[in-house]
């Protein structure tokens, strides 16, 4: 195979061997191979386009103040986003530690217990579901859920919304991780006499650790840029929260939306600096959590 | 290799830890199971709550509710029409650009791409997908709309004025870079990860026998595509792009950037309209009373939608992929 395709890629004009190929069907086939190559460079184009204008735009707004100081008012000089990053970070550790235990437990479900259930194939179909559901559902959900009921907008319902959008990425990827562990690894364990919950936790859990992990990771990635579903549930204020999460919470996404749109100079730099920092972090989890994967070796 | 000597190395633990209570065991099963409940339920409950919610406009509107293009908060009169065409419009044209990029991509990955080159290239078109909506929404605003203004719709509005369907339909009033086609331009920046990677991944499972007998009788690549891959990979790449079609219709914030929020049905692909989505984000923190029940209608239409695509591409895929 390899050396078919190390053929078709040398000859750059028609190899001798073309000599009865037809005219056409060697201009369909370089057409194929020059637009698929050039449809990949326009992706990869893309990618670098939208970081380039981050880093053009966002350098420039970053200092010191920026992590120190809170968010501006309207028509306020100066002012950092050093709130909004820290409310950030606790709607996401928030969202991701309501998921990580459903998420990881419900995955165990698919992938153990419910093997081959009934049961089992609805709830792995409801999940993909959930998996691509517009995000601006599950702010409304949430909105309707616990905003309204507690009388107002709050950091908690902001974590739930989160974790909402967290779980179906755990789920899915703790159940395909496990699944890529033998059967003959739990044998070996319920032959010594192990519970099913010991064979899952000490082998199942063990041997996949590395996948589930990413798993996490991918899911807070995900998460950590969501903005549709924070708009109704944390919504964003300029202060620093209150520590019970009661209120309005401020958060880099609602800051970012904000403050892009707004007809302040200062907004609008701050914006900047923030969508570099969240973009960022977000394609260094990313990274990170690929790289965990290939060093495990698991696929 | 290593899990099968921790465990041997367990049984030799002393005799106290070695036993778990049945209670333990009996907790865990329950824990997982009823973990797994909790997705089923936030299904239903979204569901639910947009029934509820929405319930309200869809009896005092009816059926008009859909086919109405009204969206008037001082008389209370709310129409979807606008919003769904707008999501629809705006995602047929992301499909049409996006669907042909991520199988070319998809074809480029597993056909002509070098080894060395694979793994970088895959992951910097899944890191598309990373990025977050709201980064594509400042970008489509601020860097794109202006070019595509200036270099695409000023041009075409002056050649196509005065032609009879052209006209129309690519004639920009204010030439801004906003509207309808920016919108389905960035949406289709941001499905083409999904549907790529997905047919790379289908594309891979087809046996390489199969490709290897087609060169063997002296096939071209493109013959080996058009009659041998496509063929046998042809539904679950049409599941693919279903879900590709699904995240474009609940995508919000890069959409609330660039489409304009107008609330005008116009035949014009460069006219700022609104989405389902977009609607909901502009408008509901500050609706109330019959607004609110509109937009949780609105909300409603949109699950009810991408769930019947969302089923259909995880039937399709699922044909072809199996664990």
């Amino acid at each position: 195979m390899d050396t078919v395709a190390a053929y078709n890629h040398s000859g750059a004009a028609t190899p001798p061997s073309w000599g009865r190929v037809r005219r056409s069907r060697y201009v369909a086939d370089r057409a194929l191979k020059i637009i698929c190559t050039l449809f990949t460079a326009l992706g990869a184009f893309a990618l670098g386009w939208i970081l380039l204008m981050l880093l053009v735009e966002g350098i420039g707004g970053l200092s010191p103040a920026v992590f120190t100081e809170t968010t501006p008012g309207p028509g306020t000089e100066g002012g950092g986003i050093a709130n909004a990053i820290v409310g950030s970070l606790i709607l996401t550790v928030l969202g991701i530690l309501v998921a990580t235990p459903i998420g990881v437990l419900a995955g165990t479900y698919l992938a153990e217990y419910g093997k081959g259930s009934k049961l089992a194939a609805v709830i792995r179909f409801v999940n993909d579901i959930l998996l691509a559901a517009p995000s601006i559902l599950i702010g409304l959900f949430v909105y309707m859920l616990m905003v309204e009921p507690m009388g107002g907008y709050s950091g908690w319902a902001g974590g739930v919304a989160l974790a909402i959008i967290a779980v179906p990425v755990i789920v899915r990827s703790t159940e395909d991780m496990l699944r890529l562990v033998p059967g003959s690894l739990r044998e070996a364990g319920a032959a010594l006499g192990a519970p099913m919950s010991t064979v899952i936790v000490k082998i199942s859990w063990k041997a996949a650790r590395a996948g589930m992990v990413t798993g996490v990771i991918l899911a807070t990635a995900r998460i950590a840029g969501e903005t549709a579903p924070l708009l109704f549930t944390a919504l964003n204020n300029s202060f620093w929260f209150s520590p019970n999460l009661m209120g309005g919470v401020s958060n880099l996404p609602v800051t970012i939306y904000q403050f892009a749109l707004a007809p302040y100079q200062n907004w609008r730099e701050l914006a900047w600096a923030g969508a570099l920092i969240i973009t960022l972090s977000i394609l260094a989890l990313s990274i990170v959590a690929r790289l965990l994967l290939k060093k495990d070796q698991v696929r | 290799m290593a899990v099968v000597s921790d465990k041997v190395n367990l049984s030799s633990m002393p005799a106290v830890r070695r036993r778990t209570s049945p209670a333990f065991d009996q907790g865990f099963r329950w824990a997982s199971y009823g973990s797994a409940l909790i997705v089923l339920s936030v299904l239903a409950g979204i569901i639910g709550t947009m029934m509820y919610g929405g319930w309200p406009a869809f009896r005092e509107f009816g059926f008009g509710f859909i086919t109405s293009s009204a969206w008037n908060v001082g008389k209370d009169q709310y129409g979807a029409w606008v919003a769904i065409a707008g999501t629809l419009t705006s995602a047929l044209i992301a499909l049409v650009i996006g669907v042909p990029i991520s199988l070319g991509i998809a074809i480029f990955l597993t056909q002509l791409c070098p080894p060395w080159l694979r793994r970088p290239v895959s992951t910097v078109i899944e890191l598309l997908a990373a990025v977050p909506s709201i980064i594509y929404g400042m970008w489509g605003l601020f860097v794109f709309a202006p070019l595509f203004a200036k270099y695409v719709q000023m041009p075409l509005t002056s050649i196509v004025e005065g032609m009879p369907i052209l006209g129309t339909v690519l004639y920009a009033r204010v030439p801004s870079g906003v509207g309808m086609m920016t919108a389905g331009i960035i949406l289709a920046i941001m499905i083409i990860p999904f549907i790529a990677s997905i047919t790379r991944d289908i594309l891979d499972q087809i046996p390489t026998v199969l490709r290897e007998s087609a060169y063997g009788i002296g096939c071209t690549t493109w013959e080996v595509v058009r009659h041998v891959l496509l063929p046998q990979a042809g539904v679950s790449i049409i599941g693919a792009v279903m879900l590709g079609l699904g995240r474009a219709l609940g995508e919000t914030m890069a959409v609330t950037f660039v489409i304009g929020n107008a609330n005008r049905l116009s035949l014009s692909l460069f006219d700022p309209s609104s989405t389902i989505a977009s609607r909901i984000a502009n408008e509901f923190n500050e609706a109330s009373g019959m607004q609110m029940n509109a937009l949780l209608a609105l909300g409603c239409i949109l699950f009810v939608v991408t769930f019947i695509v969302l089923a259909l591409a995880r039937l399709l895929i699922a044909r072809v992929k199996t664990h």
